[in-house]
């Protein structure tokens, strides 16, 4: 699966390569995905076979990798329609695709979850959850877990209601569906509801922390990523940004938009739930990837979740609970003063309210969050998360927005443009129980791509001008790197080939929100193109180009 | 005729010759009606089996392009239909770029609102039942002016609303090129 594991580790415990010997490490083979938008999934390796799940038209291959070469098994097209590429807010990406019991299951960008049989890639079953007409899409991976596919929908800003559902494994017939606004009983909130803050209890709040009816196409959506707990039998999500931008058309905490739902597999009843921002300001979606560990705290052993949020702090919170143990920025932030541990609420930095017909200067972080979707790394040998990550601060002018179902809803006039130090991303090694950075690299580019790293001691990353780095997992050094052919947000992967050895592997393609002004060949005179990120990356042009291609390295026999 | 008054009527010839070349708008109070309906068939294409067919301009045309009243009025209906959310500024995003000197399907006014009408099939609605003739029109007129088209007394010096990007009167003009783009 693409988080490697249900806790989304991204630790693979693969070691044959090393700090000693990993300047060696050579290409292996390469593949063309005949794709030229931004390319977020994973390779996925199961059985001798390599899966590539591309963004639309969202072609499924396989390659053989027992044959020289790693030819092309089979290719499965599920033509999606075309229409769903305007619909797509951020690139017409597809984030992963997933392995369990023989088949493999992914989501189309216009809205439809298929599983395909492993070995002969023909279709097992296909589900159409999402509506285009209502501006839904679906780019996220599906998680598979107690016999359920997990599925949520993308289009929080083009004024969607925000859902996840669980389909049955073996038929694809839908088992349940929560949405993430609304009342209770669509939210699926009943007697077992328990959230540890008082900001989060009550009657309905899904309807009430909304002006009336807003909440209908109020966002809230799940475009990223879920992780599962198989004792607890618990599944964890973020969700996305309320609609629209503009956060006057929308007054009240705008429940249950950025923050993260516990619910039981079986059933998608709402265990407990925590808002890491009310009232969303910023776009600052909480759909990032949540870690789960068990870690020492105050003497005592917990099993917690980390996540580094797109507000900006790196989150430790209790997963039976979720309580807030720790929340520390872990890079400039000043849209908030902190989070106040008493309460579980986020301190909002009033300086920095928008307000329609005003432009509020110099909020961070942008948009896009200190850190967007792209995954960290944990690794259990070092205790570090290793975070890819943005430093982008923003205009925002806000203004009204009009409703018209299956175009944008935002309201917001954005320019984003590099944070302190000039660098507009950063990987940075966060230690999560003392809650500080351990090392920090600053890149030029924003860090769009996921981060993997090995029991071999290497983490490995991308940057969006196509360098493929592999650096010290205990102290940041650079120990190896390889220029691709188109900039790199794809998540890298490691695999034991069936001969044995260890391999790398990543997809390098340019586009995303980040590298929508390559993959959508937008034109970078206008700094609001592509909801102000443009501004922030006027010179990736001449940095790199589009294409999908995929890069296998291994060491030399 | 005096000289003096010959030359006077010579001056007030090349004034009345002088403002007519300034070509601002042309207001059409009590004009001839056209039909209310945006053109059909205006072909993005750019090549013709057999020999060349010649594309006539929709006489609606020249009521819209370079018009300040309809490119005003296109600047608030773009913002207010949301076209805005996917073309920027005219940067593009979710949308292609309009400010450039690419078009897919054609720059021409006409071309331009034969896309709003109808739609195009990567994603582009079709928004013939939600706006009036009259306003695909001058949505396409607008559009026209982010590349630069019309001249620069007829657009705005300043957005009808807030906008990080540089004042209409400073967007330089593009040369329009059709394009068949293959990947799209």
């Amino acid at each position: 699966m693409p988080s490697k594991d249900y806790a989304a580790t991204r630790f693979s415990g693969l070691n044959q390569i090393t700090p000693a010997n990993v300047s060696k490490l050579a290409l292996s083979f390469t593949f063309s995905t005949a794709t030229t938008h931004g390319y977020e999934a994973p390779p996925l390796v199961v059985n001798g076979t390599m899966y590539l799940i591309t963004p639309f038209p969202n072609y499924l291959y396989a390659l053989d990798l027992t044959k020289p070469g790693a030819p092309t098994k089979w290719v499965f097209k599920p033509k999606p329609v075309a229409a769903s590429q305007g619909i797509a807010c951020c690139d017409t990406v597809n984030r992963g695709a997933v392995y369990d019991n023989g088949r493999i299951f992914f989501n189309t960008l216009d809205g439809q979850t298929i599983a395909v049989d492993a070995n002969s890639g023909q279709q097992v079953w296909r589900t159409q959850l999402g509506n285009i007409q209502l501006g839904e899409t679906i780019t996220m991976a599906p998680l598979v877990a107690g016999g359920k596919v997990l599925v949520g929908n993308s289009g929080g800003e083009m004024g969607v209601r925000g859902w996840v559902t669980a389909l049955d494994e073996g038929s694809g017939k839908i088992a349940w569906k929560a949405f993430n606004t609304g009342p209770d009983k669509d939210v699926l909130i009943g007697s077992r509801f328990k959230p540890f803050y008082s900001m989060d209890q009550g009657k309905d709040l899904g309807v009430k922390s909304w002006p009336s009816e807003a909440w209908k196409i109020g966002g809230g959506t799940v475009w990223g990523w879920l992780s599962y707990d198989p004792e607890m039998k618990l599944i964890y999500y973020g969700v996305g940004n309320p609609g629209p931008w503009n956060p006057d058309q929308r007054p009240g905490d705008n429940k249950w938009t950025t923050g993260v739902f516990a619910r039981d597999v079986s059933t998608g009843e709402a265990v407990w739930f925590y808002q890491t921002t009310p009232h969303d300001l910023f776009d600052h979606d909480d759909i990032n990837e949540i870690i789960l560990a068990d870690m020492p705290w105050q003497g005592q052993r917990r099993p917690v979740m980390f996540r580094p949020a797109r507000a900006g702090f790196f989150y430790v919170q209790d997963r039976r609970t979720g309580q807030v143990l720790s929340a520390a920025p872990f890079g400039y932030v000043n849209g908030y003063k902190g989070v106040d541990l008493k309460s579980g609420r986020i301190v909002p930095n009033h300086d920095k309210d928008p307000k329609v017909g005003r432009v509020v200067r110099d909020i961070c972080p942008a948009a896009p969050g200190l850190k967007d979707w792209n995954p960290s790394a944990f690794s259990p040998l070092t205790g570090l998360v290793y975070i890819p990550h943005n430093n982008l601060c923003m205009d925002f002018g806000a203004m009204q927005a009009n409703y018209i179902s299956g175009t944008p809803y935002v309201g917001a006039d954005v320019k984003m443009y590099a944070g302190p130090g000039g660098n507009r991303g950063a990987f940075t090694a966060w230690d999560p129980i003392h809650q500080k950075k351990i090392w920090e690299i600053p890149e030029d580019l924003p860090v769009w791509s996921p981060a993997l790293v090995t029991a071999g001691g290497i983490v490995f990353y991308g940057t969006m001008d196509g360098w493929f780095k592999a650096v010290d997992a205990r102290n940041g050094k650079l120990l190896w790197q390889f220029k691709a052919g188109s900039g790199i947000i794809g998540q890298p992967i490691s695999y034991r080939g069936p001969d044995g050895r260890q391999y790398i592997a990543v997809v390098a393609g340019v586009g995303g929100w980040s590298g929508a002004i390559v993959s959508g060949k937008m034109d970078p005179r206008d700094p609001t193109g592509a909801l102000g990120f443009a501004n922030a990356m006027k010179d990736l042009p001449q940095k790199t180009t589009a294409g999908g291609m995929l890069y296998v390295f291994t060491l030399p026999r | 005729m005096s000289s003096r008054f010959r030359a006077s009527l010579l001056i007030l010839g090349a004034a009345t010759w002088a403002l007519s070349a300034c070509d601002r708008e042309e207001r059409h109070s009590r004009s001839k009606p056209i039909a209310e309906t945006v053109p059909a068939g205006q072909s993005p294409d750019t090549i013709w089996p057999g020999g060349t067919i010649p594309q006539t301009l929709d006489p609606r045309a020249k009521l819209y392009d370079n018009n300040a009243p309809a490119i005003a009025e296109g600047q608030f209906l773009y913002t207010q239909m949301n076209c805005v959310g996917c073309h920027s500024h005219g940067g593009g995003g979710m949308g292609p770029a309009l400010m450039d000197d690419e078009w897919r399907y054609g720059g021409r006014i006409d071309q331009i609102a034969t896309s709003i009408a109808e739609g195009r099939p990567n994603g582009m609605p079709s928004w013939r039942s939600k706006l009036t003739d009259d306003q695909i029109w001058k949505i396409a007129a607008y559009v026209r002016s982010l590349s630069g088209q019309p001249s620069k007394d007829a657009v705005s010096s300043r957005a009808e609303s807030m906008s990080a990007g540089t004042p209409q009167t400073l967007t330089p003009h593009e040369r329009l090129h059709n394009s068949d783009t293959a990947d799209q």
